[in-house]
């Protein structure tokens, strides 16, 4: 056996021994969920800074909770919108379709017609609400789950699901995993799947379009659980140093696969504190709240208009469904957190909302909601009609050696060429 | 300037601003930025020092006066971030030139690098590329220690998506960095920083030389560039082929004409995309090969050489490829002249290759 170098405390020095803290979410499967110790403060209480205050004058807003939207569906405060009736109903259908398409996709997962899907089930706000108070040529640096994005841009709901299907008409020619769209048109960039990688990249999108006099700016979007990569902190330096036109949003749905919030920090402090450590603007929402996610994606947008600087958004929301469609709740959470989720769901509350206002009522939601099942349902014959992944190869096989570079250099044409050799002689 | 750099120079060279100049390394790689920053309102040059200061090694040196702040600026001490950042300003539109400070601290990148930069094209499908140029100075011979030191270009070469760069004089480093530059595609430009300030014969204990009188120091001060993946016969011979690239080349060199070994010696210049028909073509005439590099041995970029060779040049083979490199050793401070590959250890190589 290797020697071991660890040093045990053979000494016995007389002191107590050190002990080491591994969080533990506080409910387990088999719990029953209960969130009444949470601090929610009234939807009318938080202060709104002016755009362009210092952020060290503001740092309570990293530790409180922007609302608008209160417990009846009114929406109140210093932080509300008022944003006319069509914007809101807008809104409320893009929301609608969001979780429409993600029902359809996930079942076309389960029916073998692709081999992954990502819901964002409990969070179409913190998409679909922000692409609506930014501008459409702002530009977009998602991780992926933020579907919500192109669906509130109108982008094509069958070129996205073609790009699940890794069909003929994908875009992407069936290279990325399902959901890892790239839509330039739409202001919308290549999703990695590496975690927030995209970060310090929409930072340098941002530095570039300030150092050229643009008027546009990027935001980013991350989860709680990844902004303990080193890509978040130096994001988060370069957009502090250059006061780069960037918004900056945490995705703080409470669990990063099975490892709850604890594991990237939440027992000690919020994800907007991160803020200000790094004397950036930061704004702690309720990320099931689409007013709230407007004002604040607004407010942080014409900040950075004014050149005064970067903001770092946490959207506090909740994960209902499971990671992926590789993963199982079950197995690590309490079935009920979901149902039992203090800040309700983002859909049922705009929708009470809109009725409230005498602009919506429960038959023209259920007509609508029939009608986007209906929509999805036809997108996705229409897109299957280009072929479902794993029935045929909807690529030419060549195309996999293009776009490595710009030109294809030699020893890719030289494995090009054996792979056609290879096929031949196997007969294909 | 030789023959065969003369050669490619006149092909895609602006003649009326090409006077040559005497210059360094370095002040070739200044000139270059230079040159496209004044072509290009697109490119643009950061990184840790490289602005007011003019970067540790004063390749950027004063070019943040020339062209400002918005284009040429010190960064955070973060090489994760100064690569993130670069692909969103490709992704913007810029034409970004990261500097490094040493290859040694370019692990922090290493997965904006090698999963977003070199793998953006292939996976937007074009939509989106990143057209970064990283120049990093790399390797050793300057009692640099472990952290100061390395040639990492191994790592890099292995990657999909990457070009990977390494001049071995002034001229050529002006003219790969300027055709990096116009290159569309991610490219790492390792510079051999212990031949910045002058040709390294492998004695360490002699003199330093400077690039003063050397043929290759006499650089044009405008534009011109040297096509990627097109190497240079440094030396034609009938002995054996040497492949090499970066300090190295001034090593062989030097070591060959000590030995009176009449030997070809091809700088590679560029690893990928790699000019295999020279290679290939030297290695059938000669029949013996010799790769020499100061990269660790063990899955280095000369095991890809010595396979690429095995595999097109087997029945003009005479006798087994050689590797000489550094040892798979951290590079070691004080045992520095110890561990570098240098005139006995080629010497030696050669030997073997040559006794029967």
């Amino acid at each position: 056996m290797a020697e071991r170098h660890h040093s045990g405390n053979e000494a016995g020095r007389n002191l107590p021994p050190l002990s080491l803290h591994v969080p533990e979410p506080h409910f387990r499967p088999g719990d029953e969920a209960d969130f009444s110790t949470f601090d929610i403060p009234a939807a009318d209480a938080a202060p709104r800074p002016d755009e362009t205050a210092a952020a060290s004058d503001m740092r309570d807003m990293a530790y409180g909770l922007v609302r608008v939207l209160d417990e009846d569906g009114q929406a109140v405060g210093n932080w509300n919108p008022n944003l006319p009736p069509e914007t809101l109903l807008r809104m409320l259908r893009a929301m609608a379709l969001t979780r429409a398409f993600d029902e359809r996709m996930f079942r076309a997962q389960r029916q073998g017609k692709t081999s992954f899907y990502m819901k964002c089930t409990g969070e179409e706000a913190v998409a679909v609400a922000a692409a609506m108070a930014l501008d459409r040529d702002d530009m977009c640096f998602p991780s992926y789950r933020q579907q919500g994005l192109l669906i509130a841009r109108d982008w094509s709901i069958v070129d996205m699901m073609n790009q699940i299907y890794s069909n003929k008409a994908d875009r992407m020619r069936g290279r990325q995993l399902p959901i890892m769209y790239s839509v330039r048109e739409a202001g919308f960039f290549s999703i990695s799947g590496n975690l927030t990688t995209q970060y310090p990249q929409a930072v340098g999108w941002a530095m570039a379009s300030a150092a050229r006099g643009d008027t546009r700016i990027a935001a980013t979007w991350c989860g709680e659980g990844s902004t303990a990569e080193g890509d978040f902190h130096s994001a988060c330096t370069f957009a502090s140093v250059y006061r780069a036109p960037v918004i900056m949003n945490v995705v703080n749905n409470q669990w990063a696969i099975s490892s709850f919030s604890g594991f990237a920090g939440a027992e000690a402090t919020t994800f907007a504190a991160r803020a200000v450590g790094y004397g950036i603007a930061g704004l702690r929402i309720d990320g099931n709240d689409a007013l709230a996610v407007y004002a604040a994606t607004r407010w942080a947008a014409d900040r950075a208009r004014s050149n005064a600087g970067p903001t770092l958004i946490e959207h506090f929301t909740y994960r209902v469904e499971g990671h992926s469609t590789s993963d199982d709740p079950g197995q690590y959470r309490s079935a009920d957190e979901g149902s039992h989720w203090p800040l309700g769901d983002p859909i049922a509350r705009l929708k009470q909302h809109c009725i409230g206002l005498g602009i919506w009522d429960e038959e023209r939601h259920t007509a609508m909601d029939a009608e986007l099942a209906t929509m999805v349902k036809d997108a996705a014959r229409e897109a299957e009609k280009n072929g479902i992944l794993g029935h045929g190869m909807h690529q030419p096989f060549e195309t996999m050696f293009e776009d490595v570079f710009e030109e294809m250099p030699w020893h890719l044409r030289e494995q090009l060429q054996q792979a056609i050799d290879e096929k031949k002689a196997a007969g294909i | 300037m030789s023959e065969v750099a003369k050669e490619v120079a006149g092909d895609v060279a602006d003649e009326a601003d090409s006077a040559p100049k005497q210059m360094n390394m370095i002040q070739a790689i200044n000139s270059a930025l230079d040159v496209m920053m004044a072509r290009d309102p697109d490119v643009i040059v950061m990184g840790e020092d490289v602005g007011f200061f003019g970067g540790v090694f004063r390749a950027t040196a004063g070019l943040q006066a020339k062209y400002g702040k918005n284009r040429v600026f010190d960064t955070p001490i973060t090489e994760c971030g100064i690569i993130g950042v670069a692909v969103g300003m490709g992704a913007y539109g810029l034409r970004p030139v990261p500097e490094i400070q040493f290859a040694d601290y370019i692990y922090p990148a290493l997965d904006q690098l090698v999963s977003e930069a070199a793998r953006l094209r292939y996976r937007s499908a074009g939509e989106f590329i990143a057209p970064m140029t990283v120049r990093s100075p790399f390797g050793g011979g300057i009692f640099g220690g472990q952290t100061h030191s390395q040639s990492p270009e191994g790592i890099f070469t292995h990657v999909s998506g990457m070009k990977t760069v390494i001049p071995s004089t002034p001229y050529d480093a002006k003219g790969l960095l300027i055709a990096a530059i116009e290159d569309n595609d991610p490219t790492l430009f390792f510079e051999p920083k212990r031949i910045y300030n002058g040709p390294f014969d492998g004695h360490y204990d002699r003199p330093a030389k400077s690039w003063a009188g050397h043929a290759d120091a006499q650089v044009p001060e405008g534009y011109y560039k040297i096509p990627l993946g097109k190497a240079r016969t440094v030396r034609e011979g009938g002995a054996l082929t040497i492949l090499c690239y970066g300090t190295m080349v001034h090593v062989v060199v030097n070591t060959i004409a000590d030995a009176g070994v009449d030997a070809e010696i091809i700088d590679l210049r560029t690893l990928v995309p790699l000019d295999i028909e020279a290679i290939e073509a030297s290695v059938k005439k000669t029949g013996r090969c010799l790769i020499v590099h100061e990269a660790t041995r063990t899955g280095g970029f000369g095991a890809e050489l010595s396979a690429q060779v095995q595999e097109r040049c087997f029945h003009h083979l005479e006798a087994p490829i050689e590797r000489v490199t550094g040892f798979d050793t951290p590079y070691p401070h004080s045992l520095e002249w110890a561990y570098f590959p240098g005139p006995i250890r080629i010497r030696e190589a050669m030997t073997k290759i040559l006794k029967d």
